[in-house]
């Protein structure tokens, strides 16, 4: 099955992408990232600008009411997304349990909706 | 005719659950292998009364069931069986109904019930409904909620199950303990918790005994080298042992340090500690071995031996150390109540933050009586008070508001 870990971080993990004191987070999301390639499961995916640097849109009676900002204001934000294949929620849960920001933030499992994707693509 | 029915009845009682586990543990289709073993039971009665029962009934409700599972996974192309799956699902079943035997799957399937990616409220109704066949009326009963409502978290947990891909394994070593935690704590729940532990504690007397007590011999069973195990079913057998003694033939509720020992199951308590027993030469005491001890001890008086407070008293603090439950908490003030005095217990009550225990009729049965010992009878009304209104159980209440006087 495919899984995504949706990586939610807080805003000093997000400063720890650039800061000096964050050398080893960035040290352990390298290895976290090694591990995940040379295991096999990893499909794809990649990290985000912070919450600031999005843009929500929604569309009411054809108009479009442009948010400056993410969807939701919470204190931990969406940072990253990746895609694996495995063959179980326990397989998922087990990687995401290994991932650095699951110490300081939250990461969700959730499975592909294949069948969604497989009926939009013509 | 009668006789289909009731041949019907007895197979589905004795296998429902292996089958349930068998055809859903590779689709992880829960819902769907229940329909399907649904249809194949209607199937048999019609049948059976034609051609009479067929020699492995459970083989032929397999068979039948396998075939309407790959029916429907063909016609609706369920989204989580690839043809793949569907291919294995098919070999698998011949080479089982083919064989005298097919596996046991019925271990995972409580590891899937009581998974922690599953609200932990409906790991219990999980079990009663996929391992032991219990419709979701007679489990809403024993849970006090609508069957409605009920109904609908049982299709929710399974619709998680089967679109979250939860694996139908048994979890590695690394995880074992925690993740059988959780079945136990199921387990449990279905015996229903509330028996008397500590004095007046509230029997409800709506669990499920029988069927809890089933399912941990099932996994005693199937995992001999878990002692929590065979103490979690300890501890359920001594409390069941007690149960014709618990009410008086007017139906009164008659307190444990009352209770007519001859009145205790004898069979019931030797299983329990041979159970017991078992548990402690593997070393690695727990939950509820110590809970289980704690009534072994009790049982002692079954022998005409005193109860042993200290060893009670020294029970409840390694379990209390352990798992700081309320009733653990509560059970500890009683035993040291007997040992070092009525305020001793008393001492330990008031350490208990009051807003844990607002709503917990033991806490208020407990004190009362430990207050009442004590001569503070204005203190001691207003705790009775507080566990009679606390008080699910009519016997009890009519106890408790005797003892007040």
């Amino acid at each position: 099955m495919e899984y995504v870990m949706l990586i939610y971080e807080t805003p000093l993990d997000f400063e720890a992408r650039t800061s000096a004191a964050g050398e080893a987070f960035r040290g352990a999301w390298r290895a976290y990232h090694k591990a995940l390639v040379d295991s096999g499961v990893y499909v794809g995916g990649n990290p985000l600008r912070a919450a600031e640097s999005g843009t929500t849109i929604r569309l009411k009676n054809g108009k479009r009411h442009v948010q400056d900002g993410p969807y939701a204001h919470t204190k931990e934000q969406l940072a990253g997304f990746i895609l694996m294949e495995l063959p179980s929620l326990d397989a998922a849960l087990d990687w995401a349990a290994r991932c650095p920001s699951a110490a300081t933030g939250a990461v969700e499992v959730r499975p592909v909706a294949v069948e969604v994707r497989e009926s939009m693509v013509t | 005719m009668e006789d289909v029915h009731r041949t019907i009845e007895a197979v589905a009682r004795e296998s429902y659950g292996r089958l349930v586990a068998y055809l859903s543990a590779r689709t992880r289709d829960l819902a769907g292998a229940e329909d399907a073993l649904g249809e194949a039971l209607l199937a048999a009665l019609t049948a059976w009364q034609r051609d009479g029962v067929p020699q492995k009934p459970q083989a032929w409700l397999l068979k039948t069931a396998r075939h309407r599972l790959i029916d429907r996974i063909r016609h609706e192309q369920v989204r989580t069986a690839s043809a793949f799956t569907l291919e294995l699902i098919a070999d698998e079943a011949d080479e089982a109904t083919s064989a005298e035997q097919f596996p046991d799957e019925r271990l995972k399937l409580l590891f899937v019930c009581a998974h922690p990616a599953i609200d932990p409220d409906v790991h219990t109704p999980l079990m009663l409904q996929t391992v032991l066949g219990l419709d979701a009326a007679a489990i809403a009963r024993a849970f006090l909620v609508s069957p409605a409502a009920m109904g609908q978290r049982l299709v929710r947990a399974k619709a998680k199950i089967r679109d979250a891909g939860i694996a139908f394994e048994v979890p590695e070593d690394r995880e074992l303990p925690q993740r059988l935690e959780a079945v136990l704590e199921a387990i449990y729940a279905a015996y229903g918790s509330g028996w008397e532990g500590a004095a007046g504690a509230d029997p409800r007397g709506r669990g499920l005994a029988d069927e809890a007590i089933w399912l941990a011999r099932v996994l005693a069973q199937r995992l001999p080298a878990e002692p929590e195990v065979r103490g979690l079913l300890a501890l359920m057998l001594h409390c069941e042992a007690r149960r014709p003694a618990r009410r008086s033939p007017e139906g009164r509720y008659i307190p444990l340090s009352e209770q007519d020992t001859r009145q205790w199951s004898a069979p019931m308590i030797a299983e329990a500690e041979r159970a017991l027993a078992a548990a402690a030469t593997h070393a690695r005491p727990g939950r509820f071995q110590l809970e289980a001890a704690i009534q072994s001890a009790h049982a002692e008086r079954a022998h005409g031996a005193r109860t042993d407070w200290r060893a009670i008293a020294l029970f409840y603090d390694r379990l209390v150390d352990l798992a700081p439950t309320l009733g653990a908490r509560i059970g500890r003030a009683a035993a040291i109540a007997e040992v070092d005095g009525p305020d001793a217990g008393l001492a330990l009550l008031d350490e208990i933050e009051l807003a844990a225990v607002s709503a917990y009729q033991p806490y208020w049965a407990a004190r009362a009586h430990l207050l009442q010992r004590l001569g503070r009878k204005p203190e001691a009304v207003d705790a009775f008070d507080r566990a009679i209104g606390l008080a699910e159980d009519e016997a009890v209440r009519r106890f408790l508001l005797e003892r007040r006087g």
